[in-house]
C-alpha cells in the first residue's frame, strides 16, 4: 500500500520535474535561435528560401482549404440566416468568423500539419546524421545557418498564408451566397464593410496568425532539435510536433480571443 | 533549384499574401468609411441609453458622421455620459439634438443626430444639451398597456 502511493507520488513527481526540464531546455533553445538571427540579416537568401519551403509550397493547400471552408460557410449560414429573414447579414457572419478565428486557426492547422512536420523531419535528420555537429566542427553556427532562417521564415509565411486563406474564404463566400444563391450582391458588400472592422478585427487577425506563427515554427524546431538522433526519435518527434502545435494552437487562440474579443 | 527561381517563386508567394491583406483591409474591412482619429468629441447626457455601445455609429440622415467613443455614468446626475467623436467634415449646428435609435428591429443601437437653427457650430468639447433616450420596450409595453386600460375605462 505505501510502496504503491511511493511509486505513485514518483511518477508524479518524474512527469512534472521531465516536463518542467524540457519547457526550461524549449525556452533556451528559443532564446538562443532569437538572439542569433543577425546571419538572417546579413544573408537574405537564406530565410528566402525557407519563406519557399515553408511559405510557397503550402499555398495550394491553403488556397483549396480556404475556399472550401468560405463555400461550406456561406451554404450553412444561408441556411440558418434564412429562418430569420436576414440573409444579407451572410458577408458578416463569413466576413467575421474567417477573419477573427477560422483564418488565423485553420491555416496554423495546415501549416504544422504541412510545414512544421517538415521542419522537424529536416531538423531531426541532420541531427540524427551528425550535420548539425558537422557544421559546428567547421565553426558554422547551426544556429544562426539553419535554425534561425526557418524560423524567420515561418514566421512572416504564416500571417501571409492566413490572410490568403480568409480573403480566399470571403470570396468563396460570395460565390456560394451572391453567385448560387442570389443574395443581393450590395447588401452582402455593404454589411460585411460597415460590421468588420479594420483594427479590431483584421488586424487582431493578423496578430494571432503571428503569434500561431512563432508558436509552430518554434515547437516544430525544438521537437526536431530534441529529437534522439534514431529513425524511431525522429518520427516520434514528428509526430509531436503536429499534436503539440495543435494543442497550443488552440489553447492561445482561446487565450487571445478573450483578450481581444470580448469588448473590453 | 535555382535562385532566381527561388526569389521568383517567394515574390509570388508575397505579394499574394500583402494584396491579401490589402483586400481584407479595404474591401472586407471598413478601412475608407470615417476615420477614428480626425474629428472633433462632442458629449450628451441621456437618462437611458439601452443597448448602446462604444465603437456604434453616429449617423444624421443615415450617414455614419462619426463614432461612440466612451459610454460612462454620471453619478452626480444619475444619466448616461456618451462621448462621441464626429468627422471633421461634417459641421452642426450647436442646438442639434441626439436621439438613440436602432436600425431595423433587431439591429443594432447608434445615435441620431437632427440638425437644429443655430448659426453657430458645434465645437471639440461641446456639449449636446437636447438628448432622447433610447425606446425601452418594456416601458413602452407598460404605457400602452395603460392607455389601453384607460381607454376601455371611458368607453364604458
Amino acid at each position: 500500500m505505501i510502496a504503491a502511493l511511493d511509486r505513485g507520488l514518483r511518477q508524479i513527481g518524474h512527469a512534472v520535474v521531465e516536463g518542467v526540464w524540457k519547457l526550461g531546455a524549449a525556452a533556451r533553445f528559443s532564446w538562443l535561435v532569437l538572439i542569433r538571427s543577425g546571419e538572417c540579416g546579413r544573408r537574405p537568401q537564406l530565410t528566402l528560401n525557407e519563406i519557399y519551403f515553408t511559405g510557397t509550397l503550402s499555398l495550394i493547400i491553403i488556397i483549396v482549404s480556404g475556399l472550401f471552408v468560405g463555400l461550406v460557410l456561406g451554404l450553412q449560414g444561408y441556411e440558418t440566416l434564412k429562418r430569420y429573414g436576414s440573409a444579407e447579414a451572410l458577408g458578416t457572419l463569413v466576413a467575421l468568423a474567417l477573419v477573427r478565428e477560422l483564418g488565423p486557426v485553420v491555416s496554423a492547422l495546415l501549416f504544422a500539419s504541412r510545414a512544421g512536420s517538415a521542419i522537424t523531419a529536416k531538423i531531426g535528420i541532420m541531427k540524427a546524421t551528425e550535420q548539425l555537429s558537422a557544421m559546428e566542427m567547421m565553426a558554422v553556427d547551426p544556429f544562426a545557418r539553419v535554425l534561425s532562417p526557418i524560423f524567420w521564415g515561418g514566421v512572416i509565411s504564416m500571417p501571409l498564408l492566413a490572410a490568403i486563406f480568409s480573403a480566399l474564404g470571403v470570396f468563396g463566400g460570395y460565390l456560394i451566397g451572391v453567385v448560387i444563391i442570389g443574395v443581393d450582391s450590395g447588401a452582402f458588400w455593404s454589411q460585411m464593410q460597415a460590421n468588420v472592422d479594420l483594427r479590431e478585427d483584421i488586424l487582431n487577425g493578423v496578430i494571432k496568425s503571428g503569434v500561431f506563427g512563432v508558436a509552430v515554427t518554434l515547437i516544430a524546431l525544438f521537437e526536431g532539435y530534441d529529437a534522439p538522433p534514431t529513425a524511431e526519435g525522429v518520427s516520434y518527434a514528428v509526430t509531436r510536433t503536429v499534436v503539440t502545435s495543435a494543442l497550443v494552437v488552440l489553447a492561445l487562440d482561446f487565450v487571445l480571443t478573450s483578450f481581444m474579443f470580448t469588448g473590453v | 533549384m535555382k535562385r532566381t527561381t527561388v526569389d521568383l517563386w517567394v515574390g509570388v508567394f508575397v505579394t499574394a499574401g500583402v494584396a491579401a491583406l490589402l483586400t481584407l483591409a479595404l474591401k472586407v474591412g471598413n478601412a475608407t468609411s470615417v476615420s477614428a482619429s480626425e474629428g472633433y468629441i462632442v458629449s450628451g447626457q441621456f437618462d437611458n441609453i439601452g443597448g448602446l455601445k462604444p465603437r456604434a455609429p453616429v449617423k444624421s440622415a443615415g450617414v455614419v458622421v462619426g463614432r461612440v467613443v466612451s459610454i460612462a455614468f454620471d453619478d452626480q446626475k444619475f444619466t448616461a455620459r456618451v462621448t462621441m467623436r464626429i468627422d471633421k467634415r461634417y459641421a452642426f449646428p450647436k442646438d442639434t439634438s441626439a436621439s438613440i435609435l436602432t436600425s431595423g428591429l433587431l439591429g443594432e443601437q447608434y445615435v441620431g443626430l437632427d440638425a437644429g437653427g443655430d448659426t453657430t457650430t458645434l465645437k471639440d468639447g461641446d456639449e449636446l444639451k437636447l438628448t432622447q433616450s433610447a425606446i425601452v420596450l418594456e416601458k413602452l409595453i407598460g404605457q400602452f398597456l395603460y392607455g389601453k386600460a384607460a381607454e376601455g375605462g371611458t368607453k364604458k
